[in-house]
Formats: structure tokens, C-alpha cells, sequence
């Protein structure tokens, strides 16, 4: 007997038969439309067709159905205000890369603001210590909040590094700002990429 | 069981020697005979089964970085992106539509959606209690949930009341959104 080969729903990551249950069904069947419209045209091509049919063909009865779909669009309301409460939080936050002085001409670079977007700090230190071959650890700051510490000056690269990683995840918008603390006068710096199409 | 499961509840992740590997493969097929056919195709020889120890004394074994069953006691349960590959070798119940939400979001199944016109229950003698068996829903051909039966099946029918079976994995859970890296 040969390996069954579920299709997973782009979207919402669950086998594309339950995606009226995941909350993001509209984006699910623009997906499925895209990608498997025979199976599209085999699920919700005949909807318009006949609606009581559905109804009779269901087993708990018009009522509760009715319940059902009542309780999947509220489920499907909240998850869109959620997200869009989500996205507007990551386009309002921004990263911030300061650099700070060590002892005579060494200074150090550390980066927060990284949680909102999803960015595994763990990961991302060791990466940048065997990129630039240099100490990196996470500590807390000020303001018990995680930031990444890399040694040694590198605020350009390290602004490029993270402006590449945004891109990937599709927010090309979000700020990164530059702080230069080293010197005696702040200096700060703003650098944002003009806006292009959201991806995500 | 994974209600709350994320990185940190990891403790120490490390390769499951080749005799191991062995030893689990023949507990597997004991458990689920059916598989025989295929575990050679769903855990090649070669490959390397890996054993992520986590919070709760539970087992997860991962092969090319996905998890395909996990242990919490003595019993190996089937993770859902295994049961998908071959659902035939495990067994199964149904239940109905109307269940379908309640179940995805982590509640026991209870006897009525069990034995409802929608759903299905094998026919006598059934399953024993405490049997590992994957949740179908009603007009759905991929499973949605791994459970626990808190009766046997033929109690289910006959009491109709109640808890009927242990939620332990469903889809969307943080075990079916996991990745290894």
C-alpha cells in the first residue's frame, strides 16, 4: 500500500480539508484556487448550486449548521482583527542599532527592538559570531528587555545583515535606526527603505 | 498533552543509536502491525531517529527534522503528520461535524459526537479502553486528532454520556506547528 500524500493549505498549515476551520478561510481558498483548483472546483465550486442541499446533506441538523457557520465567521473576524492588530504593531516598532563605546578606539554594537519580528536573538547571535568572527551574546538592557551584543565595529554590516533578514520575512518597510553613541555628540541617523508592496 | 509546548520545554535533544533504532522500530510494529509494509519507506534504514527529551517526561523522535511519533509513558503515539502518510494502520473513529470546532480547540471528545448519525464507531467488540486511536471527522478524509479512549468503545455506545475520549494532539496544536529548527 503506498504512502498517503496529504496537501497542506499554504496559509494555514492545516490539511486543506479543514481550512473552513482555521479562521484565515478566505486567504485558504484563494490559495487552494491558485494552487489545486481541482480540488477547489470539487469543494466549493457547486456552493452557489444549492444551499439546502448542503443542509440536508449534513448530519446535525439545520440548527445547529446554522450555529456552526455562525460561530466559524466570528473565529474567522477575530483572527483578521488580530492580525492586523499584529502587523500594524511590527510596522509601528523598529530596530534599533546602537553603537557603544568600549575602552579607547573599541566600542561594541547592540541590537533591540528584534521580538516583535519574530527573530530567533539565539540563533541570529551565533550566526553573526561565526559571520563576522566575533564574540555575540544576548543580554538584558535598561530596560529588562533582550538585546543582541556584538563585538567590535560593526553597526554598517550589521545593519545590512538585518535590512536583508526584514526583506525575507516581507517587511521591507520597518525602520532600523542607527545610534551612534560612541561619539561625544549623538548622532542619530534614519534609514528607511521606500515602501514596496507588503509581501506577507 | 501539548496545550503548552514550546523551545524551552525542550531539555536535551540527541541521535538515537542504530540497536535503539531497532528496538523502536519493532515496538512500533507491535503496536501497529499494519505499518509493517511501510516503515521501511516512512524510516529508511539508514536513517537517524532523534530524540528530543522535553518538560512532562515526554519523548518526541524526530526523523529528517519531523517529529513522527512521540512517548509519554510506555505507549509510542503516532504524531498527525505521521497518521496522514498512512492512516490505515491505525485505529480510527468519527465524529461528527459539529465537534469538528470543539476538537481543534483542544477539548476531550464527548460520547454524543461520537455516536451521532455523522459519526463512527467500529462495530463490536470494538477497541479496549486506553487505546490509541486517530479522530476522523465527519465528510473529511485526513485525521484531525490523536486521542485516548477513556472508555471502551462499546461503553461509549452504551452510556452516551460523558468524556469518551483524552485529547492528546490536534491540529493546530504548538506539536503540529513545531519544527525542529
Amino acid at each position: 500500500m503506498p504512502l498517503t500524500n496529504v496537501i497542506y493549505c499554504g496559509v494555514c498549515d492545516f490539511p486543506a480539508e479543514y481550512c473552513e476551520f482555521s479562521g484565515k478561510f478566505k486567504r485558504c481558498k484563494a490559495w487552494l484556487q491558485e494552487n489545486h483548483p481541482e480540488l477547489y472546483t470539487k469543494w466549493y465550486g457547486d456552493v452557489t448550486e444549492d444551499v439546502s442541499k448542503q443542509l440536508a446533506e449534513s448530519s446535525i441538523g439545520d440548527e445547529r449548521e446554522e450555529k456552526l457557520e455562525k460561530a466559524l465567521e466570528k473565529l474567522e473576524r477575530k483572527q483578521q482583527a488580530r492580525e492586523e492588530r499584529e502587523l500594524a504593531k511590527k510596522l509601528s516598532s523598529k530596530v534599533v542599532i546602537r553603537r557603544e563605546a568600549r575602552t579607547k578606539r573599541k566600542c561594541m554594537i547592540a541590537i533591540s527592538g528584534l521580538e516583535v519580528f519574530e527573530i530567533d536573538m539565539k540563533k541570529l547571535s551565533k550566526t553573526f559570531a561565526s559571520k563576522f568572527a566575533t564574540g555575540c551574546s544576548i543580554s538584558k538592557n535598561a530596560e529588562k528587555k533582550e538585546e543582541v551584543i556584538v563585538q567590535g565595529d560593526l553597526a554598517d554590516e550589521v545593519e545590512a545583515y538585518i535590512h536583508s533578514l526584514l526583506e525575507e520575512k516581507g517587511m521591507k518597510e520597518v525602520k532600523v535606526e542607527v545610534i551612534d553613541a560612541a561619539k561625544k555628540k549623538k548622532k542619530a541617523e534614519t534609514t528607511t527603505t521606500p515602501g514596496s508592496e507588503n509581501k506577507k | 498533552m501539548f496545550r503548552k509546548f514550546t523551545r524551552e520545554d525542550i531539555h536535551t535533544r540527541s541521535n538515537v543509536k542504530s540497536s535503539i533504532q531497532r528496538n523502536l522500530k519493532a515496538k512500533l510494529l507491535a503496536q501497529y502491525p499494519k505499518l509493517e509494509e511501510v516503515i521501511d519507506e516512512i524510516i529508511p534504514k539508514k536513517a537517524q531517529i532523534e530524540l528530543y527529551k522535553c518538560e512532562g517526561k515526554i519523548q518526541l523522535y524526530l526523523v529528517n527534522g519531523e517529529v513522527l511519533f512521540f512517548q509519554n509513558f510506555d505507549e509510542l503515539i503516532p504524531s498527525l503528520r505521521f497518521v496522514h502518510k498512512f492512516p490505515e494502520a491505525f485505529p480510527t473513529v468519527q465524529v461528527d461535524r459539529g465537534a469538528i470546532k470543539f476538537v481543534l480547540a483542544g477539548s476531550n471528545i464527548m460520547c454524543p459526537g461520537l455516536t451521532s448519525p455523522g459519526a463512527k464507531l467500529p462495530e463490536a467488540p470494538g477497541f479496549e479502553k486506553d487505546t490509541i486511536v486517530v479522530i476522523n471527522a465527519e465528510n473529511k478524509e485526513t485525521a484531525m486528532a490523536v486521542g485516548k479512549l477513556l472508555m471502551s468503545t462499546e461503553e461509549i455506545k452504551e452510556i452516551n454520556k460523558g468524556h469518551g475520549v483524552e485529547m492528546i494532539h490536534h491540529l493546530g496544536d504548538p506539536l503540529w506547528t513545531f519544527s525542529a529548527d
